[in-house]
C-alpha cells in the first residue's frame, strides 16, 4: 500500500503497425484504381408520340451519311458522291471538310449568316447533320471508332476556330462564354438513325 | 576510439511506423474507389482518342455488355449478355435499373450511364440498350474506353 509508484506503464503500441497493415491490405483488395474514361455522347430525347415517326426534312446537301456494315466497312455519302472508304482514317478529314465547307461549295452544307455573341456576324453551316447508321451485326469497335473520329473532327475544327479568334488558345482553355460561342459556330450534329439493313 | 563496455546494437525506434502505414492507407483510400460489382461478363473495351474522364462517380451507373466469363460459360453459353448490378438481364430490364439508380442519387439530372461493352459486341444489342435508355430519359451516356496513342 505504501508504495510510491505513480507512473502508469506505457501502452504497448508495437502491434499498431500490424493493425494498420491489415487495414491497408484490406483496402488494396477491395478497391480498384482504374480511372474511368470514355467517349461522352448525348442521346436524343425520346419521341413524344411513338406511333408517329417524325420525319425530319433536311436538304440533301446538308446530310453526310455514314453507314457501317457487318464486315466493318465504312460507306460515306457526302456532296453527291458515295463510296466505301479504303482507309477509315480518312473519315476525320472528310467530316472536317464537310462541316467546314470553306469554299461554300453547292453540294456541301449551306452557309447562312448568324449573329453569335462574342464572334459577331458569321457564316455558319449549323444545319448540317452527320448521320451514322449501323447494321445489327456491325461490331461495336468499328462504331466506336467512327464516333471517335467524328468527335475528333469537331474538336479539331473548334480548336482551329478558337486559335484563330481568341489569340491562339485551344478550345479547352477558353472561358465558358467563349466555349458557348465556338459551340454555336460548330454545333455537334451527329444523328443516330434507327439501324437499317442494306447490302 | 575508446572501447567501452557493450557492443550491442541500439534498437531501432519503430514508434513512427504506424503513422507511416496510416499515411499509405489514407493515400489508397483517396485515390481508389470501392469495387462495386463482381463482373460476370468479360470485355475488352475499345480504344479512342477523344475521351473525357467520368467526373461525378456518385452519379454514374454502369452497364456491362459482353460474353459470360470463362467460369460461367458452361452455364450460360458464350452469347453476348448484359449485366446490371450482380446479375444478367434483358434489355427491357434496363429501364427499371435506371429508375432504381436514379432514386438513390442526390442530383438526378446529372445521371450518367457508362456503357462498358466488349469490342466485338454486335451493335444490335447496344442499339437495344440505347433505345431503352432514351425512353427512360437517361440521355447522358459514356462509352467506356481506354486511351489510344
Amino acid at each position: 500500500m505504501g508504495k510510491k509508484k505513480k507512473k502508469v506503464p506505457g501502452l504497448n503500441t508495437s502491434s499498431t503497425a500490424d493493425i494498420s497493415f491489415m487495414l491497408l491490405i484490406f483496402f488494396l483488395i477491395t478497391t480498384s484504381m482504374d480511372t474511368d474514361k470514355g467517349l461522352e455522347r448525348r442521346l436524343p430525347k425520346p419521341p413524344e408520340n411513338e406511333d408517329v415517326k417524325q420525319e425530319m426534312k433536311i436538304k440533301e446537301r446538308n446530310v453526310m451519311e455514314v453507314r457501317l456494315n457487318s464486315q466493318g466497312q465504312v460507306w460515306v455519302k457526302d456532296g453527291g458522291s458515295s463510296e466505301f472508304l479504303n482507309n477509315v482514317a480518312e473519315l476525320r478529314n472528310r467530316a472536317k471538310e464537310f462541316v467546314k465547307n470553306e469554299q461554300n461549295l453547292p453540294h456541301f452544307p449551306e452557309k447562312h449568316a448568324k449573329f453569335i455573341e462574342g464572334l459577331g456576324q458569321c457564316f455558319v453551316t449549323d444545319k448540317h447533320v452527320i448521320s451514322v447508321q449501323t447494321a445489327p451485326d456491325t461490331p461495336y469497335w468499328i462504331y466506336f471508332y467512327v464516333q471517335n473520329e467524328l468527335v475528333a473532327a469537331y474538336n479539331e475544327l473548334r480548336d482551329d476556330l478558337s486559335k484563330q479568334k481568341f489569340g491562339g488558345r485551344e478550345y479547352s482553355a477558353l472561358s465558358d462564354e467563349q466555349k458557348v460561342a465556338v459551340r454555336a459556330y460548330y454545333p455537334q450534329n451527329i444523328s443516330e438513325a434507327e439501324p437499317k439493313k442494306y447490302n | 576510439m575508446s572501447k567501452k563496455g557493450s557492443r550491442e546494437m541500439p534498437e531501432m525506434n519503430t514508434s513512427s511506423l504506424p503513422d507511416l502505414i496510416f499515411t499509405i492507407l489514407f493515400f489508397f483510400m483517396m485515390v481508389t474507389t470501392m469495387r462495386e460489382v463482381t463482373l460476370k461478363v468479360k470485355f475488352v473495351i475499345p480504344q479512342g482518342t477523344e475521351l473525357t474522364k467520368l467526373e461525378k462517380k456518385s452519379a454514374v451507373s454502369f452497364i456491362y455488355i459482353g460474353p459470360p466469363t470463362d467460369q460461367l460459360r458452361a452455364q450460360y453459353g458464350s452469347g453476348t449478355r448484359i449485366q446490371l448490378n450482380d446479375r444478367f438481364a434483358e434489355p427491357s430490364e434496363v429501364m427499371d435499373f435506371i429508375y432504381q439508380e436514379r432514386q438513390s442519387m442526390s442530383d438526378q439530372t446529372a445521371q450518367v450511364v457508362s456503357i462498358k461493352a466488349d469490342r466485338n459486341t454486335p451493335m444490335g444489342k447496344i442499339t437495344d440498350v440505347k433505345e431503352v435508355l432514351r425512353k427512360s430519359w437517361a440521355l447522358k451516356i459514356n462509352y467506356s474506353a481506354t486511351t489510344r496513342n
